[in-house]
């Protein structure tokens, strides 16, 4: 058993010796422009059968909704009008004003004459749309894999988080695990459209690997083969980035400090704090506004962290309900 | 939101939730001639992605459920078999074990039933993690089921004056049947408590929240259920210890559920209280203490001692549904995770505590 909170590197944690830097995401919201290349990649490599009715939900253009079983990215669609985003200026003014802690390479603007440049916020919009690709986080600390009795979610050596299809048992102890609501159990009930146009819908081809908890794999089949994962590939504007996690993070950090020198303070990280509740995440996400508004949880923790905690108090439990059983034989005998 | 002249073609946005109602609605700050007035502190107002859950809610069905019930009942049925093992109660003895028996198959068919690839339950068993409440769960039930089903094959042969077709084992099973019971009782406890680790290891927020009670609330519900149980099946001259079991799981319930929802986050605890978990969870106690009155009123005689048992059974079945259903409740609704984790966001940034915030500005 490995450390269940706190940071810590998650493949040595895992004791890979020798494994690769870890993997990871850093999803750039800031330029995403909500085309869904990603989710389209994702599908196509993975196999995975459709979901939904391919209808827009009747909130905005988002016909996924959420990440499941089926849907391994998705592309989240935020309409707002002016107070909104004026409110999402001055949560993220907050957050820089709480002097959160600066790790890895300072800001950039160290070493840069700052006097010059003109900070004053751009015009406030009337009105924004949020476009953000959702994923799994492959957390440092996994609530999915620490609750998976089968050992199916194993921790890969590059760090991520992935789910072996012959061992899952869908028992599903890891949907209720997950802190972010991404993995899920499969069921059927998609309707999958015929690959060819002569082939009749009325016998689509049968979904795959019903029944057992799926999830994004962070394309692990391409990383060995050194591959990019298929969404970062697709992504047209580079909102998607995939490489070492560090080196994601710096992005991360360096971008996030442009946009605040440009006046957008509303600009703000999401997962690269490995003191958080998770130990940090692998997926990091640049988004302008809190993280509820993305679906996201503000202050995610690993249930798993606590576990030995409720041990102990299953232990103190059982003590009593052992002594109360004796109390009961004992006050009856006499 | 937006003012294009397409918007009347858009289908209607559900009502965001706003928690403005205590504040009085209707106080409009944008009048729109400019004069708007910006509020000094920002009103608490709750947003999701268009009042999507975050988290998601386990894939379990009733199956579940009533697993948590009838483990109880297998884990409290085997310490009183124990019980009359020890002290000499051969009736007792013997329903007990035969109860904890058909609970705990009972129990084991439900759970297989619920998963996604019922075919691999074995699974469960192809490794031990001490991190996974289920994987525990799945070997405390496997060694208590062992034991238990010893024991009670040797009643049911007892029963059927040596009939059950068992050769040469019969000595064996014999020999073995006092030693199988006091094993099936060393994981009695565990089994009806590590339920409540499973829900509490979750980010189901109404679980989670109820992580450090629950497991007393868990056994208590145990202890009356097999109680109640033994009460039915057992004549009153030998369900003494029975009896005082009913009694102290009755009050053990009590008090548990009282200091867990007294110790949770308010809104945390809201789904405890709200539609069909709400009801249930008020039945259960009501028929708790019921059953627990009964109990104490009239538990020598047959038929108050039957109702009784029939009362805490019931309890115990509802208290299991009622909680399960309000963790279940909590994960649909993105309130329930989002609420509690701003407030204690803000509670540790007021305490001084901003360096653990997955949210920051760099
Ligand atoms: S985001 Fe959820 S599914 Fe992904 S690694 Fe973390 S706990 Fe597991
Ligand atoms: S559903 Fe599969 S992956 Fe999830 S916890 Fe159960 S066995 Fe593990």
């Amino acid at each position: 058993m490995g450390q269940l909170s706190g940071p810590t590197d998650p493949s040595a944690d895992a004791r890979w010796e020798d494994h690769p830097p870890r993997k990871g995401f850093f999803t750039d919201t800031s330029i995403c422009i909500g085309c869904k290349a990603c989710e389209v990649a994702c599908k196509e490599w993975n196999h995975n059968p459709q979901d939904g009715n391919l209808e827009l939900l009747k909130s905005s253009y988002d016909n996924t909704g959420a990440l499941g079983a089926s849907t391994w990215r998705h592309v989240a669609f935020v309409e707002q009008g002016q107070e909104r985003v004026v409110q999402a200026r001055e949560s993220g003014r907050a957050l820089v004003s709480l002097g959160m802690p600066a790790i890895g390479p300072p800001a950039p603007a160290a070493d840069q004459d700052l006097s010059e440049v003109d900070t004053t916020p751009p015009d406030t919009p009337d009105f924004r749309w949020l476009m953000s690709s959702d994923v799994c986080k492959h957390c440092t600390h996994a609530g999915c894999l620490d609750v998976c009795p089968t050992g199916a979610l194993f921790r890969t050596e590059f760090g991520t988080v992935v789910v072996q299809d012959d061992v899952c048992n869908g028992c599903g102890t890891c949907v209720a695990g997950c802190p972010f609501g991404v993995i899920e159990r499969r069921s059927d009930g998609t309707v999958a459209v015929a690959a060819q146009r002569e082939e009749p819908h009325a016998q689509p081809p049968a979904v795959p690997n019903v029944g057992i908890a799926q999830k994004c794999t962070l394309c692990y089949d391409r990383l060995i083969a050194d591959e990019t994962p298929a969404c970062a590939k697709a992504c047209p504007t580079t909102s998607i980035k995939f490489g070492d996690h560090d080196h994601m993070v710096e992005t991360a950090r360096a971008r996030v400090a442009e946009l605040h020198a440009q006046g957008l303070t509303e600009a703000r990280l999401y997962g690269a704090n490995e003191l958080d509740g998770v130990g940090g995440t692998g997926s990091v996400f640049l988004l302008l506004d809190e993280p509820e508004v993305y679906g996201l949880p503000p202050d995610p923790r690993v249930p798993t962290a606590d576990l030995p905690r409720m041990y102990r108090r299953a232990g103190m439990a059982v003590a009593g309900m052992v002594a109360a059983a004796a109390l009961a034989f004992l006050r009856g005998r006499a | 939101m937006t003012h294009s002249e397409f918007d009347s073609f858009r289908p209607t946005e559900p009502a965001r939730r706003r928690r403005t109602d205590r504040r009085g609605a209707g106080r409009r700050r944008d009048g729109g001639d400019g004069s708007r007035e910006m509020p000094m502190v920002p009103e608490a107002e709750f947003t999701s992605y268009y009042g999507r859950p975050v988290v998601k809610p386990a894939p379990w069905g009733d199956d579940v459920a009533a697993y948590l019930f009838l483990g109880g009942v297998a884990g409290g049925s085997a310490l009183l078999g124990l019980g009359g093992q020890l002290t000499g109660r051969p009736t007792l003895r013997r329903n007990a074990r035969v109860t904890a028996l058909a609970a705990v198959s009972l129990g084991a068919v439900a759970l297989v039933r619920d998963l996604g690839r019922p075919e691999r339950f074995l699974h469960m068993l192809r490794t031990f993690k001490l991190t996974s409440p289920m994987s525990v769960g799945s070997w405390i039930l496997s060694a208590f089921s062992a034991g238990a089903g010893v024991a009670a094959v040797a009643e049911i042969d007892r029963m059927s004056s040596a009939r059950l077709p068992l050769g040469p084992l019969r000595p064996v099973l014999q020999a073995v049947e006092g030693p199988a019971g006091v094993e099936a009782a060393l994981f009695a406890g565990p089994l009806a408590a590590y339920t409540a680790v499973l829900l509490g290891d979750t980010a189901t927020p109404t679980w989670n929240a109820a992580r450090e009670e629950l497991p007393f609330v868990f056994v208590s519900s145990a202890a009356l259920a097999s109680a109640g149980l033994a009460m039915i099946t057992t004549p009153v001259r030998e369900a003494g210890p029975a009896r005082k079991l009913a009694a102290f799981g009755v009050m053990g319930e009590m008090v548990a559920m009282r200091v867990m929802e007294h110790r949770m986050d308010p809104v945390e605890a809201e789904p405890l209280h709200q539609g069909r978990a709400g009801a249930m969870l008020r039945w259960s106690e009501r028929l708790a203490a019921a059953g627990g009155l009964g109990t104490l009123l009239g538990g020598r005689n047959r038929a108050v001692a039957a109702a009784s048992g029939l009362a805490l059974l019931a309890a115990s079945a509802l208290t299991r549904f009622g909680v399960f259903e309000a963790g279940l409740s909590s994960a649909k609704d993105p309130r329930y995770t989002i609420e509690p984790q701003k407030n204690r966001l803000a509670a540790r940034r007021a305490a001084g505590i901003t360096g653990d915030s997955i949210t920051t500005a760099g």
